[in-house]
């Protein structure tokens, strides 16, 4: 299905990462949007707001993250691609309502600029620290997507993507951001509304007395039925049966969790994206993602003039985690080298894969600034040694 | 690769945001190359000293933030204060002559222009900004002033084009008259900035 042209700011515009974020979701098709504004996510509900009334849209200004989340599973109830926008604290406080949406397999879309943390932190300054918030954040066990763009033309792409995964795997996508793209201006080229590709909620055909709302199809997604559709349903966060009705018990449990695990792990090929450059034959590879893939190219230029033969993944979807791929590299390679601003996040999920065949070294920063691409320099020579 | 940074600054409420939006919209849109834009946040875009970075390239700019500016334009004293010395030696200063009293390095091309002054002879103070547009558009040569003019009129609010490409107008004419006759060196000191 292509987009509706209603949301498409079809040209060449000059935006910082917040606003193409927030044009990215309105071509998406997104319709309605909560939030709470945080700097530095404000701008995006800011563009959201102005242009809605343009499209039909309705964004709400709750009282505080937990109802914005809480807005936004309610909504997506009613067919209605949604929306919510906040930064670390608020990202905190989403973190049940996320749960309930993955457990009801509601499709939204959760932005995060992230900012440097813990607690209210650097509000206007960068960071990455919220990566295994993002895997892990919510109780119990759970899978989610999660993509992290490198430029405000990404912020734009990849919104898109984030929509349509969600509709696609019925989860709420997480959308990791960083202050350095939201708040930084480029060209962003927005393609005509029939260049787009979007992903249509997947309404059931059956008829209201043969629907189970819990019933996955094959690819371990169930189908949709639109609350005042006349389907007869029920939904909610305890352990339900294909009805959707609660069923406390350990063998519903083992029905449930399972899959809603399985629909993510098992189309890891098909969600997974990445860049890949020059991995073939390379000494060390570098594992980035978000701002700092573009900094890290500067360091990786510095020692390929050195002559260290290296090669680059940047994680396009962090989560699910490319596991396999690499697995598959840490044989072939002598290190990876892994910059983030936090102190040891993605890090640790390299370094699992790698299982000890491959060193893993990271770079680390605390926030409020991006590397010196000579930090990134400086760890590659280490590791080609 | 070649990188000129740009350095703007001056008090909240100058414009000093929007001026760095034009520029880069001037040199990303129309003069298709590349043009990362950084702004200040926090209570210095509302009052003291407010400060826009631009990082202006021919391939993709991969490090968004600068560190020693090619070209700093400036519209307040405390701005100047606050970042006067990261301007490199041979850097270009552009500054708001009745606002700005700078301490001149030697071999420093440096231009001032009366903006505020100019904005006032216009009718409205609000579009000194883009006096100092024109004057930094005919002076760094970063950019044309034909994409530079066409960047402001795309990026004023409806109903303002006329006066503020009056100011555009006036700024780019102070440089000729002031500065005119020295065109050819100021052309080759910014081609150096590669």
């Amino acid at each position: 299905m292509k987009a509706d042209p209603a949301g498409v700011l079809t040209g060449a515009h000059y935006l910082d990462g917040d606003f193409a974020c927030g044009e990215g979701a309105m071509a998406a098709g997104c319709r309605f949007t909560a939030g709470y504004p945080i700097t530095p996510s404000t701008e995006v509900v800011e563009r959201i707001s102005r242009r809605f009334p343009m499209m039909g849209g309705t964004f709400i200004q709750m009282e505080d993250e937990l109802a914005s989340m809480a807005a936004v599973v309610g909504a997506s109830w009613t067919g209605t691609k949604c929306l919510t926008v906040t930064s670390g604290p608020g990202f905190s406080l989403m973190m049940e309502n996320i749960g309930l949406g993955a457990m009801m397999e509601t499709p939204l879309v959760v932005v995060n600029v992230q900012r440097g943390g813990p607690s209210t932190g650097l509000p206007t300054m960068t960071g990455q620290a919220d990566m295994m918030q993002a895997r892990w954040g919510s109780h119990g066990d759970y899978r989610l997507i999660a993509l992290s763009p490198q430029s405000p033309q990404e912020s734009f792409d990849l919104m898109i993507d984030a929509f349509n995964l969600s509709e696609e795997y019925r989860v709420p996508v997480l959308f990791m951001m960083d202050e350095c793209v939201g708040h930084m201006t480029e060209k962003v080229v927005i393609p005509p509304a029939d260049e787009i590709e979007i992903v249509p909620r997947k309404l059931t055909d059956k008829p209201p007395g043969e629907f189970l709302p819990y019933k996955a199809n094959g690819n371990g997604v169930p189908e949709f039925a639109r609350a005042g559709d006349g389907y007869r349903f029920h939904t909610t966060g305890l352990t339900h049966d294909e009805r959707g009705y609660p069923v406390m018990s350990a063998e519903c449990q083992e029905e449930l969790i399972p899959r809603l695990i399985n629909k993510i792990t098992d189309n890891v090929d098909k969600i997974s994206r990445f860049d890949e450059e020059n991995t073939d034959g390379a000494d060390v590879v570098l594992v980035t993602y978000g701002i700092t893939a573009r900094v890290a190219r500067m360091g990786i230029d510095m020692a390929r003039k050195k002559g260290v033969k290296v090669g680059v993944i940047r994680l396009i979807v962090v989560w699910p985690f490319p596991e396999q791929h690499i697995r598959d590299l840490a044989s072939k390679i002598k290190a990876f080298v892994v910059p983030e601003i936090n102190l040891g996040q993605m890090v640790l999920e390299v370094e699992r894969c790698a299982g000890g065949k491959a060193e893993t070294i990271l770079v680390p920063h605390a926030g409020g600034g991006v590397h010196n691409p000579q930090d990134i320099c400086d760890a590659i020579l280490r590791a080609a040694k | 690769m070649s990188r000129t940074d740009i350095r703007i600054t001056g008090f909240g409420g100058q414009g000093v945001v929007l001026s760095g939006y034009i520029i880069g919209r001037a040199c990303a849109i129309n003069a298709s190359q590349h043009a990362t834009m950084i702004q200040s946040f926090g209570p210095e875009a509302r009052g003291s000293a407010c400060s826009a970075t631009l990082a202006i390239s021919d391939s993709e700019v991969l490090y968004p933030y600068i560190s020693r500016p090619d070209v700093f334009v400036v519209m307040s004293t405390e701005g100047y204060d606050k970042y006067r010395d990261e301007l490199k030696d041979d850097g270009i200063l552009v500054y708001e002559q009745n606002l700005v009293h700078p301490t001149l390095k030697e071999g420093q091309p440096s231009f001032g222009v009366p903006s505020t002054r100019i904005a006032e002879s216009l009718g409205r103070t609000i579009v000194q900004n883009i006096v100092m547009l024109g004057f930094f558009a005919a002076s760094a040569q970063i950019v044309s002033r034909e994409d530079m003019r066409d960047a402001v009129k795309s990026s004023v609010p409806p109903g303002t084009e006329e006066l503020n490409l009056k100011a555009f107008d006036a700024g780019c004419a102070h440089f000729d008259e002031t500065y005119g006759e020295k065109k050819e060196e100021v052309g080759a000191a910014a081609a150096n900035q590669g």
